[in-house]
């Protein structure tokens, strides 16, 4: 990792709140973060934690209103993209950012040829001819590992199987050579064997054409096997960020900590007993005063019930929000 | 491994289970064939143990536990549920069994009535089955929400106030109103955030322990099973392609799909992600309406051999209580020993790591 280069993507106390018939909710709270050139950042939280509305804010896919951006910035490549107007957005949007969903079902139209879906970007964003657009799609099912890509162009979505469609999904996300990819869950809805195949799928194409990637997850296994970087996200606020060597050697947060033990190992010791974190996510009615995890957390002191703790850097490239020092064991201090 | 507890009495025995979906085709609806979902399946369960079965998506392992509890007409093959094979009992004598086999479902969500409350969803089978007075059913109501950790205030309350967790602790709780024998867990936990995942692991561990219950726990989650069975059963496209106590499965798994299975699930632990050697499965899972010919795993496997690709390989036992089906193991004696060095290397590793 070019440590210290010039972000690509650079994101300050981004807030954005839902409003519905039962009052606000306070999904993101002041979340701020980095993406460095062809770097893979590790975005970790249960549902609800905020790390896929984080993610659409940036890019303009929030419906609004129910959606409302308080403040904030993100900074991609100059450009604030959230005072960008919608024309601007849509130049960017899956021809400079690509992005991979969930469910590669639901995100292909099931009407149109795959071969069109992934010619669309390159005649709209690259201004392709049709020949030459169809050519590039080609190159672009070879490049995601879809045998025969030359004839496959004219099959619907429904003839390929959930891997060759996520597959596909990341060849259009890659059609117009993206200088960022946000991949939201996009292994989740797969079976392990599969999974295990787009994993290395991915790994191969970071190594091949280096653009930088948001990977979005709740599974610490995935992480651990494709990030440099994570960020962990709890009650719409990042807790912790560390290189994810780090994160898994040396967590902060009482949260990073408890979910690290709260996953069974396939290869280690067996435990007799889960470690269990009691009680419930929070829903977020107003921005918090106190710490998020607070009620859940084993270690909770009598300011955490007062204040919100801001992130402190206890390394460089390692911050958390937490006034508990795991290594005293009592109250961190600056 | 070699250290089995004393063996205990077979609650469940499934012989040859098999389950065939007709596929209709045509004008005329005609039977052009049929999706074996279940096709030819043998395992015991013992009393008071928990079975994992895993799988991937289409398996059959779904479809397998359900026709266990015969929510499917199976289309052959014996259950034998106490020595009565309910395969073959009529619509009385098996509701009279249906107490004694309860099931908890994947999603919550669905499988609650959303119009009833809680109260009313835990009593439903009390209704259906006991002639109990109206206080003794909200007696039980309420202690079996003790037991499985709602409050008694929620009993009026309607499924949709609730989290995931919570849904599937209700679940839970009308699947033990009847004081069942024999519980067939369907991914009870897949819908489940994971720092939820764990309180309803560790609940249906101490329910166990407290009425002796016997689990059939289906998940595609290799570690949670791991954590939760005491032996288990891989399927493959209908089969049951592996059968073995938990830790002989994990550490040295025998059939070439339990070894891609398990190498394929990531580790949360970056230093070893690094040095990970993954066996990637080619391809995807075959049709199981149109399974290849020979071992339904030849078309994917790293190790088929030429027999593979003719002769359906039978399931054995090649080491005590360790069964596969396949053809590497039918004389290669050298074969089974090698795993079984490998598996004594690895186990001496691990006792000298603890």
């Amino acid at each position: 990792m070019p440590d210290g280069a010039q972000p690509i993507l650079d994101v300050r106390d981004l807030k954005t709140v839902f409003l519905t018939r039962g009052g606000e909710v306070h999904a993101v709270n002041d979340v701020s973060f980095d993406l460095r050139p062809g770097e893979l950042l590790g975005v970790v939280g249960e549902s609800g934690s905020g790390k896929s509305v984080t993610m659409m804010s940036l890019i303009g896919l929030l419906p609004m209103p129910p959606a409302e951006i308080r403040s904030g910035r993100a900074i991609f490549d100059g450009l604030d993209l959230l005072q960008a107007d919608d024309d601007t957005l849509r130049a960017i949007r899956g021809a400079r950012i690509g992005f991979v969903f969930q469910d590669p079902m639901t995100s292909l139209n099931p009407v149109f040829t795959v071969g069109f879906q992934l010619m669309e970007p390159l005649r709209k964003h690259m201004g392709m001819s049709k020949a030459q657009a169809r050519a590039r799609a080609a190159e672009l099912l070879d490049l995601v590992g879809i045998p025969d890509a030359a004839a496959r162009l004219k099959d619907y979505p429904h003839q390929f199987s959930g891997g060759m469609r996520q597959r596909v999904m990341i060849a259009i996300a890659l059609a117009c050579d993206p200088q960022v990819l946000i991949a939201d869950e996009p292994t989740t809805a797969l079976d392990v064997t599969i999974q295990a195949q787009i994993i290395e799928l991915v790994k191969d194409l970071r190594r091949k054409l280096g653009m930088a990637i948001v990977w979005i997850t709740h599974d610490l296994g995935v992480i651990a096997g494709i990030a440099d970087r994570v960020m962990v996200m709890y009650g719409g606020q990042v807790v912790e960020q560390a290189p994810v060597r780090e994160l898994f050697s040396d967590p902060q947060h009482p949260y990073t900590r408890a979910l690290l033990q709260t996953v069974p190992s396939l290869r280690g010791k067996r435990a007799e007993r889960l470690r269990v974190i009691e009680g419930q996510p929070p829903v977020l009615g107003a921005p918090p005063a106190a710490c998020p995890f607070r009620p859940r957390c084993g270690h909770a002191l009598e300011r955490c019930g007062r204040e919100n703790p801001r992130r402190l850097a206890v390394r460089p490239g390692h911050e958390v929000a937490c006034f508990w020092d795991p290594a005293s064991g009592g109250e961190r201090h600056a | 491994m070699r250290d089995d507890p004393p063996p205990r009495r077979v609650l469940v025995e499934v012989r040859e289970l098999q389950m065939h979906f007709p596929i209709h085709a045509g004008i005329l609806r005609r039977r052009v064939g049929a999706v074996k979902a279940v096709d030819g399946v043998s395992f015991d369960i013992h009393e008071g143990e928990t079975l994992g079965l895993v799988g991937e998506s289409g398996c059959g392992k779904s479809t397998c536990g359900r026709a266990l509890l015969r929510l499917y007409e199976v289309t052959g093959g014996r259950i034998l549920f106490d020595g009565q094979d309910i395969a073959r009992l009529g619509p009385r004598e098996l509701r009279a069994m249906r107490p004694a086999m309860q099931m908890v479902f994947q999603d919550p969500q669905a499988s609650l009535n959303p119009r009833m409350t809680v109260a009313a969803i835990i009593a439903e089978p009390l209704d259906e089955h006991t002639a109990l007075s109206k206080a003794d059913k909200l007696a039980r109501v309420y202690e079996l929400m003790d037991a499985v950790g709602l409050s008694r205030d929620f009993a009026n309350r309607y499924p949709h106030e609730f989290s995931g967790g919570q849904r599937q602790r209700i679940g839970i709780a009308r699947a033990l109103a009847l004081n069942p024998k024999f519980i067939v867990c369907d991914e009870p936990i897949a819908a489940l955030d994971v720092s939820i995942q764990a309180q309803v692991v560790n609940l249906l561990e101490d329910l166990q322990e407290r009425f002796g219950l016997t689990y059939l726990f289906i998940s595609h989650d290799l570690s949670m099973v791991r954590h939760i069975a005491d032996r288990v059963a891989v399927m493959y496209l209908g089969k049951v392609v592996e059968l073995a106590p938990r830790d002989a499965l994990y550490n040295a798994p025998l059939h070439p799909y339990t070894q891609a299975l398990l190498s394929a699930v990531p580790d949360p632990d970056p230093a070893a992600e690094a040095v990970t050697e993954r066996i990637i499965l080619e391809g995807d899972v075959p049709s199981p309406a149109n399974p290849p010919a020979g071992c339904n795993f030849c078309t994917r496997c790293p190790q088929a051999m030429e027999i593979c690709h003719r002769e359906d390989p039978e399931f054995r036992e090649v080491a005590h209580g360790h069964h596969v089906a396949c053809h590497r193991y039918n004389e290669a004696e050298d074969e089974f020993a090698s795993a079984m060095a490998t598996h004594e290397a690895r186990e001496r590793n691990q006792q000298g790591e603890d």
